[in-house]
């Protein structure tokens, strides 16, 4: 069974539709790039695997042995977290709450793990900088290290690459690339299907109110949607 | 010098002061220890909103003749807390908009029954009090100090055991949410405990004061320290330091307690911004 199952989702606001029909799987080890216009409820869609939000209709199923509290996540970033005065390493343990239960403090073991993914994504010398202090990037790979803390299966990442210099963005994408090269399943919402289809295995395409296409990379290249919204970026298979 | 600190030793040999003392430094503690997420969510101003609520439930009580009047503001205000801090999401009524309809409307309605049913000679002097604080503190029964000590413990308790909660929510709602943290239970308990010392705090500063002491610690520690936990530990600090002081000017100076307080801290936050723009040009040079 896939890690994660959408049927026939309905996304909307307030009794306003937004898109419809929205049916496809994730299964482990996958890459699954989700490409749309603005507005076309990307976002809202990622809420919905996420049980933040409620469906208008369908059903997210998990399977695989994939629990709730398992699935990391990278958000857009907030307002609030704008002058907030966390260190890094404050934000990176946070990950680990779900972890906790009822017991108030963090054990040595998720202390380490905190410890271990600053290390893997450079952020081990910033370990007590504050978050608000850093450059944009930074605080992308502050967050990326703090949902690898909440799982090894899975990340769903909501445009990691919004408002970073275009080198930075390279980077991050090549380290969403390696992290999914050492099994974990990632989801990643994105405009720029260029750098996403890079790396990308599967590729789901909302808009106009509907489902346009689901399927592997090398057959949405080829397909009507994909054509339209990757031909005039020069994208190569 | 040596006149001032043998006019302190001899009030303090008066338990009126003595309790107004340990109630100052409980309430200011509590205060800002959720001071800091307050003001990191945006929601300042929800302790003054508040702070209404409890004046108007405290004045209908008055007029109800009840002897235990926290038993219905405690309540009240606990529920207008909740319906404030879960309005910041998704209602009709925006947030900000909300907690003024609720703080001018509970403040209105509370004044308009004051004079209506209150059979004291002197409203205005019962107004005066119950919005700056006055003298009340100097007042204060040694039921109300025990009901302090106790509520304060549990403020803290709950502080101490969900903090890291506490501070993961705070930061990003929906990555706690996402992660299976119950978000919606812990905003819930927040406010619950908003409104625990909301109503406390009336007591020492009064209904119009009441934010300073939720603002003012947080906003100084957070011109100088940068980590959560600093901002945490230095806010309690100032807070209780500040808090201390003022009531002992304002025994001195024969000054409403509530007031001096606020202007310490006002003081306080003067040299914690100082300090910060000191900081800012060292480190640029």
């Amino acid at each position: 069974m896939a890690q994660l199952t959408c049927m026939d989702i309905s996304l909307g606001y307030e009794g306003h539709k937004v898109a419809s029909g929205i049916s496809f799987s994730v299964n482990e080890g996958d890459y699954l790039c989700i490409v749309g216009d603005n507005g076309s409820g990307k976002t809202t869609l990622m809420k919905v695997m996420l049980g933040l939000t409620a469906p208008a209709s369908g059903q997210v199923l998990l399977g695989d042995g994939l629990t709730d509290s398992e699935i990391g996540y990278l958000p857009q970033q907030t307002e609030v977290q704008k002058d907030f005065p966390a260190s890094v390493r404050e934000v990176v343990r946070s990950g680990c709450l779900n972890r906790c239960g009822l017991r108030p403090y963090y054990s040595k073991a998720e202390k380490r793990m905190a410890d271990e993914n600053m290390e893997r994504l450079g952020l081990a010398p910033l370990a007590k900088r504050c978050y608000r202090e850093l450059s944009g990037g930074q605080q992308q790979r502050a967050l990326l290290a703090r949902a690898l803390c909440a799982t090894r299966k899975i990340i769903l990442l909501d445009e990691p690459a919004a408002g970073l210099d275009p080198k930075v963005v390279l980077e991050m994408y090549a380290l969403v690339g390696a992290l999914n090269e050492s099994g974990i399943t990632v989801v990643m919402i994105s405009h720029d299907i260029a750098a996403a289809a890079k790396y990308a295995t599967h590729i789901l395409h909302i808009g106009n109110g509907s489902l346009l296409f689901f399927g592997t990379k090398a057959s949405y290249l080829e397909s009507k949607a994909g054509s339209i919204y990757a031909g005039h970026e020069g994208v190569q298979a | 010098m040596i006149e001032i600190i043998d006019k302190l030793v001899l009030y303090f040999q008066y338990p009126f002061v003595r309790y107004a003392v340990i109630v100052g430094v409980l309430i200011s503690l509590c205060s800002s220890l959720l001071g800091v997420t307050l003001v990191l969510k945006r929601y300042s101003f929800i302790g003054h909103g508040l702070s209404h609520v409890a004046f108007g439930t405290m004045a209908v009580a008055t007029a109800m003749k009840l002897t235990s009047r926290l038993l219905l503001v405690l309540p009240v205000t606990a529920i207008c807390a909740v319906l404030l801090l879960r309005s910041g999401q998704n209602a009709k009524v925006k947030g900000d908009a909300a907690i003024a309809m609720v703080s001018v409307g509970a403040l209105a309605i509370g004044y308009l029954i004051m004079n209506l049913y209150a059979k004291s000679s002197n409203i205005s002097a019962d107004v005066c009090s119950t919005l700056f604080g006055s003298t009340s503190i100097l007042t204060l029964t040694k039921t109300e100090v025990w009901a302090c000590i106790v509520m304060s413990i549990i403020v803290i308790a709950v502080f101490l055991l969900f903090y890291n909660k506490i501070f993961s929510v705070t930061f990003d709602e929906d990555f706690a949410a996402a992660t299976g943290t119950r978000a919606k239970l812990y905003n819930l308990i927040f406010a619950l405990v908003l409104a625990v010392i909301v109503v406390l705090a009336m007591n020492l500063v009064g209904a119009l004061l009441i934010s300073a002491l939720v603002v003012f610690p947080a906003i100084s520690a957070m011109r100088v320290y940068k980590s959560f936990k600093s901002v945490t530990i230095c806010s309690v600090i100032v807070s209780v330091a500040c808090a201390s002081l003022g009531i002992l000017l304002s025994i001195l100076a024969g000054t409403p307690v509530g007031s001096t307080i606020v202007a310490v801290d006002i003081a306080g936050f003067l040299v914690f911004y100082a300090i910060n723009v000191i900081m800012t040009r060292g480190s640029v040079k």
